[in-house]
């Protein structure tokens, strides 16, 4: 009997294991061989494509000119670079130095803005072809902190720096506009205490950057759903808002309880209200009239060129619905923490090659 | 003895493929498959043929696509066929377009096509008006023809552009509600107004030709649906990129499973 309870153990044992292996290759369930085996030789191809853009990467020297069917894969997938960074990354989260004073993103450094001085590009990048409106998704914090081992609210803070640095960048780099998506509206059901957290970080960062931002000519903006947004919170904006309104060098958006729909909603209240009181007509509603009522008309290039999202996640989320119609998209693999100035100049690199057409033909 | 042969190869091509949808099936699988068809020209041009002749291999690549997914048993496929934009091309080019989908949109009435091998019903999308009266007919006949079809949906984007649909579904429910308070407009009001409202929204956006961008397609229906920039042209399309976006679909399906319960 005991040899037969022995025997149950064992085939329990292989049973888990097997359950271990299919949750890692296609997410759990039985085990189906040829399921398996399809799903082997995706990552396998996966990982086998990755090779080759290494490869392909070291080779060709950034002054070549790209080839006339540029290969997206190239800038998007992991870079072995990243991977050893990250790795670096993890054990120096544990120096001294992380106590007491948070996390630090990989690359970027705790000081404030650097002078504001014109920056010459980084090679390969051309200044006639840069963005003019940037947009990014900076997802991925909290899977960031869980690799390292650390709790959801450091990878938040790691995101911060990481912001400040793509700040700084796009200050001395000549755009424009940049938003970013820092709550979105179905962000609302995390668990309190994150909520509470996110939104304290968000109020001490503008806070303690309203200098820096003032000095180095920077307006901010924040658009979104204000009213479920604490009293506090909502006079430090009016503050910051307020005080930066005259910068001209960079707008930061910031997008707080912010989604897409939410967005056109809005401005077809506005344009339904504008109806009701004999403004307009109902047949002069035109693309041109949703456009000046969303809320992106706080800056005058409400478009992105070029919307990034971290964290390899290949969806959109609702954020800025409307404005994405010609935009080109971006997707990277890394987490937004490490996104750093390696991912941006190779997010500025692959839009530089895109030949937008807007519908017409490129002669 | 060449037809046999032919015959008893696409015997096996079929069975093969059975197996590999029955494969698939095994997982999650997408309900609705939204498809940018793009690289038309450029295929043409890199075969070194004439201009019209790469909208055509367009379409046979589309017929094969939507067999398919039905056989697979997506029940819902939407197709960017002509944008607004497109009408700024040269006339000649718009003419033989037009020209082109009026003899194929007539062809979907044969008795031998697909629609009536797969019971399809196929809804027109987008701002009609702007078509030319042959072609608004034909496509009018073809909704009518297929509407008691329940089997499988086929929705084809022509004369279309997402925010020239917004801007519609805005007009409609600001007459709606025009005597209501304004206050009381919601998501629902304007998402029951909008062409698309017939589908649910897409679980995957496929784009050909490598560009990675919406180009005013669905913006409202694709905030979460998967994203894939495939860099094959449209004509080169083949059953290994479908296979290949319904595995990648597959493999983040229970991530997204768990975020959407959350919500």
């Amino acid at each position: 009997e005991h040899h037969h309870h022995r025997i149950q153990q064992h085939r329990q044992k292989r049973r888990h294991r097997f359950q271990y292996l299919t949750r890692t290759i296609y997410g759990g369930g039985w085990f189906h061989p040829l399921r398996f085996i399809t799903q082997c030789f995706l990552s396998l191809h996966n990982h086998h494509n990755f090779l080759i853009n290494q490869f392909n990467k070291r080779m060709i020297s950034l002054r070549v000119p790209a080839p006339s069917s540029f290969n997206l894969q190239r800038f998007n997938s992991g870079a072995l670079e990243r991977r050893w960074k990250l790795g670096r990354d993890c054990f120096l989260s544990f120096t001294p130095n992380r106590i007491g004073l948070g996390v630090r993103a990989a690359k970027s450094e705790m000081a404030p803005f650097t002078a504001a001085e014109e920056e010459t590009l980084p090679e390969g990048l051309q200044p006639e072809l840069m963005p003019k409106h940037v947009a990014v998704i900076m997802d991925g914090n909290g899977r960031w902190a869980k690799n390292q081992g650390l709790q959801p609210w450091d990878g938040h803070r790691a995101g911060v720096e990481a912001l400040r640095e793509i700040v700084e960048l796009c200050g001395k780099w000549g755009i424009q506009v940049l938003t970013v998506f820092a709550f979105s509206t179905d962000n609302w059901i995390r668990p309190k205490i994150e909520i509470d957290f996110l939104l304290s970080l968000f109020e001490r960062t503008l806070k303690s950057e309203l200098e820096t931002l003032a000095k180095n000519n920077v307006r901010i903006s924040i658009i979104g759903d204000s009213s479920k947004l604490p009293n506090s919170l909502l006079k430090v904006i009016n503050e910051v808002e307020e005080v930066t309104k005259n910068n001209t060098r960079l707008q930061l958006i910031v997008a707080v309880g912010y989604s897409g729909k939410y967005d056109v909603l809005q401005a077809c209240r506005g344009i339904a209200q504008r109806v009701k009181d004999g403004e307009i007509e109902v047949e002069e509603i035109d693309e041109i009239l949703i456009e000046q009522e969303l809320e992106t008309n706080v800056t005058e290039f409400p478009y992105p060129d070029l919307l990034i999202r971290t964290s390899g996640e290949l969806r959109v989320s609702n954020f800025l619905l409307w404005q994405l119609a010609y935009t080109e998209l971006f997707f990277a693999q890394e987490m937004w923490p490490d996104f750093g100035r390696n991912g941006f100049v190779e997010a500025l690199m692959s839009f530089q090659q895109r030949q937008r057409r807007f519908g017409g033909r490129k002669s | 003895m060449g037809g046999e042969v032919r015959q008893l190869l696409e015997q096996i091509h079929r069975f093969s493929r059975r197996c590999l949808f029955r494969v698939l099936s095994m997982g999650p699988l997408p309900t609705h498959l939204a498809f940018i068809m793009d690289g038309n020209r450029r295929y043409a041009k890199k075969r070194g043929l004439e201009d019209g002749s790469g909208h055509k291999a367009g379409f046979s690549t589309l017929m094969s696509m939507l067999q398919y997914c039905y056989e697979l048993g997506i029940k819902y496929v939407t197709i960017y066929a002509f944008s607004i934009d497109n009408f700024r091309r040269k006339p000649e080019e718009v003419q033989s377009l037009m020209d082109l989908m009026l003899e194929k949109i007539k062809s979907l009435l044969d008795e031998e096509s697909i629609v009536h091998e797969y019971g399809i019903r196929v809804y027109f999308i987008g701002n009609l008006g702007l078509l030319n009266d042959q072609v608004r007919a034909a496509a009018e006949e073809v909704m009518k023809a297929t509407a008691k079809n329940s089997r499988v949906v086929l929705l084809v984007c022509v004369a279309y552009n997402s925010t020239d649909e917004i801007v519609q579904a805005v007009k409609r429910s600001c007459v709606d509600k025009a005597d209501r308070d304004v206050e009381r407009i919601q998501l629902v009001d304007i998402e029951e107004n909008m062409q698309m409202s017939v589908a649910p929204e897409p679980d995957i956006l496929i784009r050909s030709s490598g560009e990675t961008r919406l180009s005013n397609f669905l913006l409202w229906q694709t905030g979460n649906s998967q994203l894939f920039s495939l860099d094959a042209l449209w004509p080169e399309i083949g059953l290994r990129h479908l296979v290949w976006a319904i595995l990648n679909f597959q493999r983040s399906h229970s991530y997204l499973e768990k975020r959407k319960k959350q919500l």
